[in-house]
């Protein structure tokens, strides 16, 4: 309203705009200088920077200047030629209506893109003015925040992958992290009536195990507390890029760092030109909307035009590649929406099938163990349960049921079976087949053996499974005459099995058996009570997907939402080149790859094919490296080991909180600090994205204010800020800001919310986290598919598919071609109906590494699996001297050295002299890692258990050849795709051998 | 006086390791005056989960034992005490004084429950205090109960009477430590599925060329002529009798199985085991 009335006003009179400009410019000046008197803070803040700074208008005919000098402000009434920066309006009038909306972002970047508004000088003073003006909005410069806890301790909030935290810090020191436990004020929670019993979850948040090692690992003594350069790295002379990962590493001063990446990425980029630069990233990092891999990082490296990696979807692999094709859900990377099957599960289901399903290990992603209750009320109810994995995994041990360990790699085989067993024994749903699906005749035929002859029975599967036929004919009596909900993945739609050589297949008939058994009707669904609580879908607030403060509309979801609800400057990035994540090491080695895209926007992005180098693009020359490592977590790590060895590879730097893995292998390294020591804001388990609503897995939706709870250690700095200070040495500091600081840019997005319709910025600021209310029963969302299953018009609150990819009618049907389940895709049959390695019908194909691959089996006869581990995230929380480090399934200390570990059965330990905790040699033709051996019966003899995700590599000789002794089993695994239509990791299919090891080579 | 008792629920730890883990965010880094030094933040496990598999692949199951400080009415560790370094307060706590315990490196073999650790460093015997510094504050539980995401673990707050009948009632056991046990103050429940074994099997009917499982068939299990359990076979054939103390010799298994159907096993329990597969 005051905008609009300042707009009319403007618009009439020159006269009254100059005043007014003057008057504002006046008016700057004033309040500066009191809260210079008023507050200690502005006052240290003004100590900051010594400069002459003016805001005036095109042509110099109305104007203020501004000099700041050991913390005193002066100001005249006249523009200067030579101050360090000036803020330049087009005339008055614009000026005042762009100082009296300073909260309107979206008129602010309108002003910016038309250059109605510019700003001239060095960027180092241009965003401190800017930022320091922002401050004036406002009385005081930060609410007070936190909650006394007494004995001088406050109590902060923040937020993790492994749920939102209390934080309790004393003299600046943290005491303890802690779950969230609700107070009287805290919305109350939902209640589902089921079976005669009602069940509320508590009123309390838990958290992974990982996060009661936080504290241990932000004052770990792997921390990176200053910038570092490699001792014979010299970028203007011998680089010696064959040392890196040998030698070590002396500090220099954040000057110093940031003028040496600030000088590369120019040299770079004139040297080679565009797409020289390749930046990557782990998938996780830290949480937060604004300091993210998907925010601040990506703001930048847009911002400087650089080489995009692409990501696999590596966690979803068969879902994208196969299962997509038979319902669509590409927006969910081929996994399934999972709305209301709590209280479905719970009030209707008999049976939950966890088919490679672990979610009491793998928490499903940011779920913690919000669903175990659920499990645990469901076991409470009488519903039986099934485990199908080589692993006898937590869930099965927690809630009892049958186990069945089948031979890894070989899923599709038995899910064959089950299906040969419905349709022999007419165990299936034949109406909901003829009326909701399409092609079942051909897949039909195929189960029959009517093409090749070959029955897919339950003994035809035991030679491959090593599963008894027996069982598979029980497991299929009992599932095809009980209303069954199957969990294939940890969170529906993940799974090891989806990620090995077989891994397509099994999820594309994951898929089918549903169809057979009449998915969405009451308790026939997906999921296992880890996904699909009754909470409040309608509130908005950003997952961190959705991109922050990134700006970018190609590689975020930001376009769905946040960007017309924060608008913010767009960052376009102009270099077009793109590299498959799987394919770095041969990016840089062979400079020449391709792969195929990650686009979930239809089921056909999946069937780009790109390649790198793109048509006039350089290959990488440059390495930016962030977050989490890759040795720990991408297929035959020590690739990537050579990689960054080889003089291709002119400069890497590695923005990381932890010397380790990857830093390790990097010329600069800047120190970031972690979440509890830099402003955020973020939900729990909100990813948005490509698991829209994922939050629906926790019992309550917590949206936290990240309190900055202490300083940044050593002289860490947030990514945000490393960022700014890089973006002002290449001029791009106004653009990549805003002139916003952190604490800003948290208001900002707070505003963008619904957060502000229910509670305060200054309360939301003090208290740390707001519980949005349990809706109505009314309110909550439909079941997922009951309205196909009813053939009614699509109600779950989700916008995809996208109004364009319904065959006809929108929200009718699904997002197929024939908006039916498809036992026969259409979409491969478009697409390549011939190829052997995914036909249009899920078929078995034996695995290209497993038993079938007769001479390798024989030389190594174990199959390794390697699932997400349960005590760090990736290689997040793993090592660094924490306290995870002494979880005894996690990690054993042997000699002074805390080894991974490999799971091996009792009889293959005995045929090979294997003690309990004796270091043995996990080995194939890759690669060597060396383990402390658990001697255990939870897995079948053949197959051997080690998780992914050691933060450590630490060759024992040459980097790249040595065996491995930090456990980055990952050694170990091919870097095959899945399919060669594919850019997949196949970890699950890994034959290997393992013998006792003596500790040879260890100095 | 009421006193502080902790219960442990075998059947729903899973292992997870957040009652590990947040003793040691609570006790790694920070001294507690008068209750504790901070525990080194590697080697020492005041919470300690022992783990316990049985039977063989693919008969068996899995439990953990979480095994902190037994806070003994009759500490063993006390009476091994010099100059009145270990105390038992009123409500039940056994507190090791960080001060007056310097030196003495007996009480850690004193604890017939390995629940004391030395540290080297600061030449201190150490354990679980039962976060007394937070209940004292008025906090309501110590850290391990509050990161337990099962409801593995729970206080009790009670007088000792109390908790004697809700023992009773409820079947809580606690863990003896051999002759010097000391009365624990930490209780157990469904402690057989760590102390005890089972006996479990598969059932199968038809021929090598095709079997079924034998769902349904009644098992029973005698001890001489005394029928101690009975059960029927699963969806898959299996069943189970849980329960029986190691080593405790031979039992016998009647099957019976629709008409007719009838097959006697003689099983001699060691520990936990299978007897296969038995075709009806």
């Amino acid at each position: 309203m005051v905008s609009f009335i300042v707009d009319c006003i403007l618009t009439k009179s020159e006269r009254i705009s100059n005043w007014m400009f003057e008057f504002m410019l006046f008016g700057i000046y004033v309040v500066m200088q009191s809260k210079r008197i008023i507050l200690p803070a502005f006052r240290r803040r003004l100590k900051e920077k010594n400069f002459t700074a003016q805001i005036k208008v095109r042509g110099d005919g109305f104007g203020r200047t501004y000099r700041f000098h050991n913390g005193r402000v002066s100001s005249e009434r006249k523009t200067i030629p030579n101050a360090h920066m000036t803020m330049v309006f087009r005339d008055t009038a614009s000026a005042v209506q762009l100082m009296t909306a300073s909260t309107d972002f979206l008129k602010q970047i309108n002003a910016m893109k038309n250059f109605v508004v510019d700003v001239e000088g060095r960027d180092e003073y241009a965003i401190w003015f800017m930022q320091t003006l922002k401050m004036l909005q406002h009385l005081r410069a930060t609410p007070q925040y936190g909650t006394q806890a007494g004995k001088n301790e406050v109590r902060y909030v923040n937020n993790t992958n492994g749920g939102p935290v209390f934080v309790y810090v004393k003299k600046g020191r943290i005491v303890r992290i802690t779950p969230i436990t609700f107070d009287g004020q805290d919305a109350r929670p939902w209640t589902i009536c089921a079976r005669g019993k009602s069940f509320t979850p508590p009123r309390k948040g838990t958290v992974n195990p990982y996060v009661f090692g936080l504290k241990s690992l932000i004052y770990s003594k792997d921390r990176l507390l200053y910038p570092m350069k490699r001792v014979d790295f010299d970028p203007h002379g011998k680089r010696n890029c064959n040392n890196r990962g040998i030698s070590g590493y002396e500090r220099i001063s954040w000057d110093q760092a940031l003028d040496m990446v600030a000088e590369e990425i120019k040299r770079v980029k004139r040297e080679h030109g565009p797409g020289a630069i390749m930046n990557g990233s782990g998938s996780h990092h830290s949480w937060g909307n604004l300091g993210y891999w998907l925010s601040a990082k990506t703001r930048f490296m847009n911002s400087i035009g650089s080489s995009h990696v692409v990501h696999n979807p590596d966690s979803w692999e068969g879902w994208y590649w196969g299962a997509m094709h038979h319902w669509g859900n590409s927006i969910r990377n081929g996994a399934t929406d999972t709305y209301g099957t709590v209280e479905d599960c719970l009030k209707e289901a008999q049976l939950i099938v966890f088919w490679s399903s672990d979610p009491e290990s793998t928490s499903g992603v940011y779920g913690a163990f919000e669903g175990t209750i659920r499990r645990q009320w469901a076991k409470e109810l009488g519903i039986q349960m099934v485990h199908i994995d080589p692993y006898f995994n937590h869930t099965a041990a927690l809630l009892g049921g049958k186990w069945i360990a089948p031979r890894p790699d070989t899923g599709n085989a038995m899910a064959l079976a089950i299906a040969y067993v419905w349709i022999d024994e007419g165990l299936y749903d034949t109406d909901y087949v003829r009326d909701r699906t399409v092609g079942f005749d051909k897949w039909r035929d195929y189960i029959l053996g009517r093409q090749d002859d070959l029955p897919k029975t339950p003994e035809w599967q035991e030679q491959e499974t090593n599963v008894p036929a027996r069982e598979v004919r029980a497991l299929a009596r009992l599932w095809g005459s009980r209303k069954t909900y199957l969990s294939p993945g940890g969170l529906t739609g993940f799974g090891g099995a989806c990620r090995c050589a077989t891994g397509i297949e099994w999820a594309r008939s994951m898929v089918c058996l549903m169809a057979m058994q009449g998915l969405g009707k009451p308790g026939v669904n997906m999921g296992c009570l880890q996904q699909g609580a009754p909470l409040d879908t309608n509130f908005y607030f950003p997952g961190y997907a959705e991109g922050g403060l990134s700006g970018d509309l190609d590689y975020t979801g930001m376009r769905v939402s946040m960007y017309q609800r924060m608008p913010q400057l767009p960052t376009m990035n102009s270099v077009s080149q793109m590299i498959p994540r799987l394919r770095i090491p041969e990016a840089i080695l062979d400079q020449a790859c391709e792969g195929y895209s990650t686009d979930p926007k239809s089921i056909e992005g999946q069937f780009k094919k790109f390649s790198y180098p793109a048509p006039g693009h350089s290959p990488a020359r440059m390495y930016y490296k962030y977050g989490g490592s890759h040795f720990g977590t991408m297929a035959d790590s020590n690739r990537f080991a050579k990689a960054y060895r080889s003089e291709n590879l002119e400069f890497v730097v590695n923005q990381s909180i932890w010397f380790e893995g990857e830093a390790k292998f990097a010329d600069v390294i800047l120190p970031a600090c972690t979440n509890f020591e830099r402003w955020d804001i973020g939900e729990t388990a909100n990813s948005g994205g490509y698991s829209h609503h994922q939050f629906i897995q926790w019992n309550h939706r917590i949206i936290t204010m990240q309190h900055k709870c202490i300083e940044p250690l050593g002289e860490s700095k947030s990514d945000y800020q490393i960022f700014l200070e890089l973006a002002q040495r290449l001029g791009l500091g106004a653009p990549y800001s805003e002139g916003m600081t952190e604490l800003q840019w948290c208001r900002r997005l707070f505003e963008a919310s619904d957060l502000p319709r229910v509670i305060s910025w200054n309360r939301f600021m003090r208290k740390g986290y707001y519980v949005v209310p349990a809706v109505a029963d009314e309110l909550r969302a439909p079941v997922s598919y009951r309205w196909f299953a009813e053939g009614r018009k699509k109600d779950v609150p989700e916008l995809s598919p996208l109004p364009s990819d319904f065959t006809e009618t929108w929200r009718e049907g699904l997002q197929t071609q024939s908006g039916k389940l498809e036992f026969e895709s259409s979409s491969l049959k478009r697409f390549a109906p011939d190829d052997p390695e995914r036909p249009p019908i899920p078929t078995y194909i034996p695995s290209w590494e497993g038993h079938h691959t007769r001479n390798l089996y024989e030389k190594y006869p174990l199959n390794l699996i390697s699932p997400h581990p349960r005590y760090s995230f990736h290689t997040m929380f793993d090592a660094k001297d924490g306290t995870i480090n002494d979880v005894k399934d996690h990690r054993v200390l042997i000699d002074g050295y805390y080894y991974w570990i490999v799971r091996i059965n009792s009889r293959d330990a005995a045929q090979r002299g294997i003690k309990p905790n004796d270091l043995v040699r996990v080995f194939n033709d890759r690669g060597q890692v060396i383990c402390a051996a658990h001697v255990t019966e939870r897995i079948a003899p053949g197959t051997v258990h080690s998780f992914e995700g050691s933060a450590v590599y630490e060759p024992i000789g040459d980097p790249g050849t040595s065996p491995d002794r930090g456990g980055c089993i990952n050694v170990l695994t091919s870097s095959r795709n899945i399919i060669s239509k594919s850019h997949s990791t196949a970890s699950n299919s890994c034959l290997v051998q393992v013998e006792s090891w003596s500790g040879e080579g260890i100095s | 006086m009421k006193r502080w008792y902790l219960v442990v629920d075998v059947e729903k730890c899973e292992n997870c390791n957040n009652c590990f883990l947040a003793c040691k965010d609570e006790h790694c880094g920070n001294d507690w005056p008068g209750y504790a030094a901070s525990q080194p933040i590697h080697g020492q496990r005041w919470m300690n989960i022992r783990r316990k598999e049985r039977g063989r692949f693919p008969a068996i199951d899995v439990a953990y034992l979480p095994t902190p400080c037994m806070h003994c009415d009759d500490a063993p560790c006390r009476l091994a005490a010099k100059n009145g370094a270990v105390i038992k307060r009123p409500d039940g706590m056994v507190i090791i004084d960080p001060q007056k315990s310097r030196g003495q490196k007996a009480l850690v073999r004193s604890c017939p429950y390995g629940a004391i650790w030395w540290n080297e460093d600061r030449q201190i015997p150490q354990k679980c205090t039962f976060c007394a510094h937070l209940l004292d504050a008025g906090w309501t539980e110590p850290r391990c109960v509050q990161a337990c995401p099962t409801g593995a673990l729970s206080v009790q707050h009670l007088e000792a009477g109390e908790m004697e009948r809700l023992a009773v009632s409820q079947g809580l056991e606690v863990l003896d430590g051999g002759k010097t046990a000391g009365r624990p103050n930490v209780y157990y429940r469904n402690l057989y599925r760590f102390k005890k074994c089972f006996i479990s099997g598969t059932l199968v009917t038809g021929d090598a060329g095709r079997s079924d499982c034998a769902a349904g068939a009644t098992v029973k299990l005698y001890r001489n002529e005394t029928l101690l359990d009975k059960k029927v076979s699963d969806d898959f054939g299996d069943f189970k009798f849980d329960g029986i103390p190691p080593n405790s010799g031979p039992y016998r298994i009647e099957i019976e199985y629709r008409a007719g159907g009838r097959k006697q096993i003689e099983v001699v329990v060691q520990e936990s085991c299978s007897v296969g597969t038995v075709w009806l």
